[in-house]
């Protein structure tokens, strides 16, 4: 049994262009017409966790572009994945140091931390010892921006408590990652389910050349510019479950990459979907980063 | 059944069906015993999105599909709902001239039946009921509406669904309700479930 200790909170005080509370999401709610939602890249946030010995599912920030700052109360160790930011705590005495990437880092009583733009990658993700113990909705602490479920978006004087510290203690200080690519992403898909709704050169041609990541790209997806892909025959969908990683093409030939928020259901065929460790990855894609699709034959076992 | 199996990326596989009546009884089957490692089971028109995760692999999944006794017939949840309606939508009048009807027939029509939810789906809580009258098939609006607001009853195809929360909606409105069909302080947060069964009754 962990000590309680009370009173320990993250005090936000700027949020940068998107900050939300997410951990990895519902599951077994989608017959409700609910999604999964959860961290964009959760890989990143499962490291976070993983460094400070919380369960692998605690909720955390996940920082759009940097600008956050937030102000501890009480002692925490905290942990920052993802897209790294030039990230500094200032103590309660007002001397400022360097805080590292995917490592553990103390944030003592009254400290702020503050992380700039990220130059590469576009999600950061800020992991509490204990736990963001925002309430759950419907079983989890994810914000779903399409649904409108889950945490409020924290504003400028947002106090999001920290749940008790685990157990267990951080067995590493830092873990090494490599580092977001800012060139052109290379990014493994399945085909189908409805590749055979195109013609035969579709596939190919989704292959051929880059799509550029445009600004109309959110949680819920990435809508992507670069080769059209021409459908095989006419005629309308029945809606069908997505997933995410999918790469759905509406009549305009352009795919949208569904990310955590996507729709439970869509009505455009689905010609290809990412492998499932691609899905974080594309999620750290900037506006006007290009990525290239290349297959994957199949699901391979692991 | 003859059901077609297509892989959905690394953990999930795509269950296409020939009819909802198909989707619907396939669902119950795999809800009421679901085999391990399936985690989410979507349900739609001629779908069945089945998702799953490791160690669970594809080929595991396309047999307890296939090895499913749907029952037909006989559903999971046997709950039967009455919404109370007041007929007095903006599309009331279209929906009579599409349909041939008048309104008063078309009310009778949307009471006279008893509507099952096959599937959700678009928003947290939007039913798709089917069972309707076959004679209230209308097409979706030409131009949807930026805002429809919470408990507005409307038709679509052989559809017919109540608005959970305002939201944008291309739906013909016949009516709206007072009845909460999402409370995420409710457990479970929905009314209309897949199953559930409901009759519209004309709110005096």
């Amino acid at each position: 049994m962990s000590v309680p200790e009370a009173g320990r909170a993250l005090l936000v005080l700027a949020t940068g262009p998107l900050t939300t509370v997410q951990d990895l999401g519902r599951r077994s709610h989608s017959h409700l017409g609910v999604g999964r939602s959860g961290a964009a890249d959760r890989g990143a946030l499962r490291l976070a966790n993983r460094l400070l010995a919380n369960p692998e599912g605690a909720a955390g920030l996940e920082i759009t572009l940097g600008g956050l700052l937030v102000r501890a109360s009480g002692d925490l160790l905290v942990a920052l994945t993802g897209a790294p930011c030039p990230a500094t705590v200032t103590d309660a005495r007002g001397r400022v140091r360097g805080v590292g990437h995917a490592s553990v880092e103390r944030l003592p009583d009254g400290a702020t931390l503050r992380l700039g733009v990220p130059p590469r990658g576009l999600r950061t993700y800020l992991a509490v010892r204990g736990g963001l113990d925002v309430p759950k909705v419907l079983g989890s602490r994810a914000t779903d921006l399409l649904s409108g479920l889950g945490p409020e978006r924290p504003a400028p004087g947002a106090l999001l408590p920290v749940g008790p510290p685990p157990v267990e203690f951080p067995a590493v200080d830092l873990a090494p990652v490599p580092e977001p690519e800012s060139g052109d992403l290379v990014l493994a898909a399945v085909p189908g389910p409805r590749h055979d709704w195109f013609r035969p050169e579709a596939l190919a041609a989704l292959c051929a050349e880059p799509y550029e990541v445009t600004p109309q790209s959110d949680r819920i997806g990435m809508r992507l510019r670069g080769p059209r892909l021409e459908r095989a025959r006419g005629g309308e969908l029945p809606s069908e479950g997505m997933v995410p990683g999918a790469l759905q093409v509406p009549p305009s030939g352009q795919p949208t990459l569904f990310l955590a928020d996507h729709p439970v259901t869509g009505g455009y065929p689905v010609i290809a979907v990412l492998r499932d460790d691609e899905i974080g990855r594309a999620a750290q894609a900037r506006p006007g980063q290009r990525i290239r699709f290349r297959l994957a034959r199949r699901a391979t076992m692991r | 059944m003859t059901a077609r199996l297509h892989r959905c990326g690394d953990h999930a596989v795509l269950v296409e069906l020939d009819r909802l009546e198909e989707v619907v009884a396939l669902y119950d089957a795999l809800a009421a015993d679901t085999p391990p490692g399936i985690v989410d089971l979507v349900p739609a028109a001629r779908t069945l999105l089945v998702r799953f995760e490791p160690p669970t692999r594809h080929a595991e999944v396309e047999s307890a599909v296939l090895a499913a006794r749907p029952a037909g017939g006989r559903r999971v949840t046997t709950e039967e709902v009455v919404i109370p309606v007041v007929y007095d939508g903006d599309d009331l009048a279209d929906v009579a001239r599409l349909t041939g009807l008048t309104e008063r027939e078309v009310v009778a029509a949307h009471t006279g039946t008893v509507w099952t939810v096959a599937f959700c789906g678009f928003a947290p809580g939007f039913g798709y009921l089917v069972g309707g009258d076959p004679r209230l098939a209308v097409p979706r609006r030409t131009e949807s509406r930026v805002r429809v607001p919470t408990g507005a009853v409307a038709l679509a195809g052989e559809f017919s669904g109540v608005y959970p929360r305002e939201s944008p909606g291309g739906w013909q409105l016949i009516g709206r309700t007072e009845t909460v069909v999402w409370d995420i302080a409710a457990d479970p947060p929905a009314l209309l479930r897949p199953g559930v069964r409901v009759r519209f009754a004309e709110a005096s």
